[in-house]
């Protein structure tokens, strides 16, 4: 299994590889790619910053989550730092089930999650600035919020 | 004790600097830490609002104590949650 903060290009394949067992009948896929506008701005290019070490501690948090939620046989995470350029990919996620339908409600979750509580930030240059993004601040309590967002995966 | 807290981001850039020492009383609360921080750091006072605290890489309530030799950081708002996502 791969969880994985890089600074060098990803591509899927890898990814896939790594979640695939022989088990799995789907492998759903999941590519966040850097797009030429936001908020009504020509956006140049993305900088990431990360916490690497404990970004990925909770990539796996996620996969121990997405684990009791879905029969999923396989994951694997990495997201990208540094400069990135129009239309590359800065996260990548790959979850293996025997279903397809579990496959893909699982890496729904796990990009969802990812998003929420792994410490990544994306600074965007745009044609006459610059600006960290800012998404929700995190709340240390609720952990497991997002369960609600996905009723059928609820024990 | 002296105490290590660790920057990203645009608390990073504001700071000028990746990690900041920090000295505070044993057992000092991770709100005391913010609010030193931000007495200490005044550039940094806007962007701790909404900045998360993590101790030893998991994220903490304010209430939590601090103990010789944790590594803190401050986690400003995640990339995702935006309303376009």
């Amino acid at each position: 299994m791969i969880y994985e903060i890089t600074s060098d290009p990803i591509d899927a394949a890898a990814l896939v590889a790594a979640a695939q067992t022989d088990e799995a009948g789907a492998v759903s896929v999941f590519h966040g790619v850097v797009r030429n506008h936001n908020l009504g701005r020509r956006v140049l290019y993305l900088e990431y910053d990360a916490y690497p070490p404990m970004a990925e501690r909770k990539m796996r948090e996620i996969a121990a989550e997405v684990r009791t939620r879905w029969p999923v046989t396989g994951i694997a995470m990495r997201h990208r730092v540094g400069r990135l350029e129009i239309g590359e990919p800065s996260v990548i996620i790959a979850v293996a089930s025997p279903h397809r339908a579990d496959a893909i409600e699982a890496c729904h979750y796990a990009i969802d999650r990812l998003k929420a509580i792994v410490p990544v930030w994306k600074k965007e240059v745009f044609a006459g600035g610059e600006e960290w993004l800012e998404g929700t601040a995190i709340d240390p309590e609720s952990a497991q919020a997002m369960a609600d967002k996905f009723p059928s995966a609820t024990p | 004790m002296r105490t290590r807290v660790l920057l990203f981001a645009a608390l990073r850039e504001a700071a000028g600097t990746r990690e900041l020492q920090l000295e505070l009383p044993a057992g000092a609360s991770v709100q005391r830490l913010k609010d030193e921080v931000a007495a200490a750091h005044p550039v940094l006072a806007r962007l701790l609002v909404n900045a998360a605290v993590a101790l030893n890489e998991e994220y903490v309530p304010g209430d939590r104590s601090i103990h010789d030799g944790d590594t803190v950081a401050l986690i400003p708002p995640v990339s995702g949650g935006q309303h376009d996502l």
